[in-house]
């Protein structure tokens, strides 16, 4: 009688434990698609670790013993071309790209946040249109600019550009976090007589320090990932991960076990970088429009 | 005013000022001259392979990238791409969202799971699909045809080629993957947004689920919808990676980057490749303008909420 009244754990009415359920239902089915979505990618690891042929077996091979033969036929173990230099050429023009980007996007957000430039839309949104121009209408140019100059297959070149790839995003990203600290503070701050960076180290950086941090990584994250200029404006020197990763496959024929344990190893930093910055990924991909 | 207030207010507008300048000035330095030049090559009829020929040619490069059969292959191919991949992820990507806008074990976890396929490296990604899933001998695919036929008994089950008997929908089909992640997290944030005292109240009031959704959520998301379906466009309308990686363009596959890289990199006709770029930035401005106009009505009320 009195169970409606007090339902408990056992004894929910009939619409609750339908709603139960359903949510339980829901759940089961949000973790069926999160696993299936990432089923490719798991598979690429899987056959990372089997024999060449394992790998190529139809149907597959679940059961099949794991080794590390990819991974060290990939660096190089086989006496095969190692993939040590790309994979630091890559290195050096993301972080050389990302630093370069910091200090040319840090004065221009603190400029359009804090101090409030008149017209600060305008010039928002021509950093923004940069980004709308593809970058294959620009790379013609580049390219005999680039040849004429003897810096073809040069990393510093690669450093230039993706600094201007990602600078309309960086300064729209961190614009959002700057705008974020109090203007109140850092008046109140320059009142007490704090100069310029007291201010920035003890108010700003606290605040969108994280936001800047995760600024970074996306920028990192895009460099890493660039193919187009890579392919057309390096060659043998100056080739990053990706460009090695498509030669790889015609260079050597197919290795498809030794082809996804590179495929994981060039992956990994941007994995590891992209899932830290996992909750200002799509603030930041969505040019600070979402929050 | 009396002057030296005047130069005084003017030397503090440009210290406001000074530090856009550097972002400013790099960024007009290394984008927007080289597409200047861009836009000047595209008057020429200029073949690096015959330097010496040489010469103005007014807008016949245009003319040419219009009549050309295999160029104008390559536009209807982009739009295809482009629209094909950004309807099917923003839907994919609303499911998924609903699905994880609800409180259930796990969710972080499928959240990371979710996002992984947009972590992938472009290439990493495009290699993982053209080899160890759609390979016809041993590609996952076709193992798990051969290996469900095994089951039911059957001895040479159908294995497709999948790349060269549909390779656009093998190009979109990876891309779909890729970017699901994208529209899932920005419909995400969308969802999170919605004001609960007034779902509380609809569902207080008796609305059904689908009413909230229909009456509520839809109207919320509308904005959200928007901006992943332009900035979709805009980044997908520029791929280059799958297209490459996955067919080299064969096929009726080759959209417009592609095309243009092509042009110049390996038929080395440099006046051509730039009008057809020079094309593919008014494609893109006319996609951009609308994205702008949106990004600008999310960013204004930002303004004015500030």
């Amino acid at each position: 009688m009195t169970t409606a009244a007090h339902p408990t754990r056992h004894q929910l009415p009939p619409a609750a434990r339908k709603a139960k359920r359903r949510s339980a239902a829901l759940g089961l089915l949000a973790w069926a698609a999160g696993i299936s979505f990432c089923l490719p990618a798991l598979w690429m690891l899987l056959t990372s670790f089997h024999s060449e042929a394992d790998a190529a077996t139809n149907p597959p091979s679940l059961a099949a013993s794991l080794t590390l033969d990819g991974y060290r036929e990939f660096f190089g173990g086989g006496g095969g071309p190692t993939p040590w230099p790309p994979l630091i050429n890559s290195l050096s023009a993301s972080v050389f790209s990302t630093v370069l980007v910091l200090v040319l996007a840090l004065p221009a957000a603190y400029a359009l946040s804090i101090r409030r430039v008149r017209k600060w839309t305008d010039v928002m949104f021509f950093f923004l249109s940069t980004k709308m121009l593809p970058v294959v209408a620009g790379l013609l140019p580049v390219y005999l600019f680039a040849k004429n100059t003897g810096m073809l297959d040069n990393v510093w070149l690669l450093v230039l550009l993706y600094t201007s790839m990602n600078l309309p995003i960086a300064v729209w990203m961190m614009q959002s976090f700057l705008s974020d600290v109090p203007v109140s503070i850092i008046e109140a701050a320059q009142v007490d007589g704090a100069r310029l960076p007291t201010v920035l180290a003890r108010v700003v950086a606290p605040v969108a320090g994280p936001g800047i941090a995760a600024t970074a990584l996306i920028c990192f994250i895009f460099s890493w990932n660039e193919l187009l200029f890579a392919r057309v404006l390096t060659g043998v020197v100056a080739q990053t991960a990706p460009v090695y990763l498509t030669g790889f496959v015609t260079s050597q024929g197919l290795f498809l076990a030794q082809l996804c344990a590179a495929s994981v190893v060039v992956s990994l930093p941007v994995l590891a970088a992209g899932y830290a910055a996992q909750d200002k990924l799509v603030q930041g991909l969505s040019l600070g429009a979402v929050k | 005013m009396p002057p030296q207030a005047a130069r005084s207010n003017r030397a503090r507008a440009w210290a406001t000022r000074a530090p856009l300048l550097p972002a400013l000035v790099f960024l007009v330095a290394v984008t927007q001259l080289p597409f200047v030049a861009t836009l000047v090559i595209s008057l020429f009829d200029w073949n690096s392979l015959d330097p010496e020929d040489r010469a103005f040619t007014g807008l016949s490069n245009y003319a040419s990238v219009f009549t050309d059969p295999a160029l104008r292959e390559s536009v209807l191919t982009t739009v295809l791409l482009t629209a094909s991949v950004v309807v099917a992820s923003v839907v994919l990507g609303l499911v998924l969202a609903l699905l994880l806008d609800r409180a259930f074990l796990g969710r972080g976890l499928v959240r990371t799971l979710l996002i992984t396929p947009f972590l992938l490296v472009p290439v990493s990604a495009a290699l993982l699909w053209k080899h160890a899933l759609y390979n016809p001998e041993y590609g996952l695919f076709n193992g798990a045809l051969s290996w469900a036929a095994g089951l039911l008994g059957i001895d040479s089950p159908a294995q497709p080629d999948w790349i060269s008997e549909m390779p656009l929908l093998a190009v979109e089909a990876a891309l779909v993957w890729q970017w699901t992640p994208f529209m899932m997290l920005i419909l995400l944030a969308g969802l999170q947004s919605r004001p609960a005292e007034m779902m509380e109240a609809a569902r207080l009031d008796g609305a059904g689920n689908w009413q909230m959704f229909r009456y509520l959520t839809l109207p919320h998301l509308r904005r959200y919808l928007e901006l992943g379906i332009l900035l979709g466009s805009v980044y997908i309308v520029q791929n280059f990676d799958a297209v490459f990686t996955i067919t080299s363009g064969g096929l009726g596959t080759a959209n417009l980057p592609y095309t243009v890289y092509q042009t110049f990199y390996q038929a080395h006709e440099y006046g051509l490749a730039s009008a057809a770029g020079v094309v593919v930035v008014i494609g893109t401005i006319v996609v951009a303008t609308f994205a702008l106009r949106v990004v600008s009505s999310l960013f204004r009320e930002e303004a004015t909420r500030a």
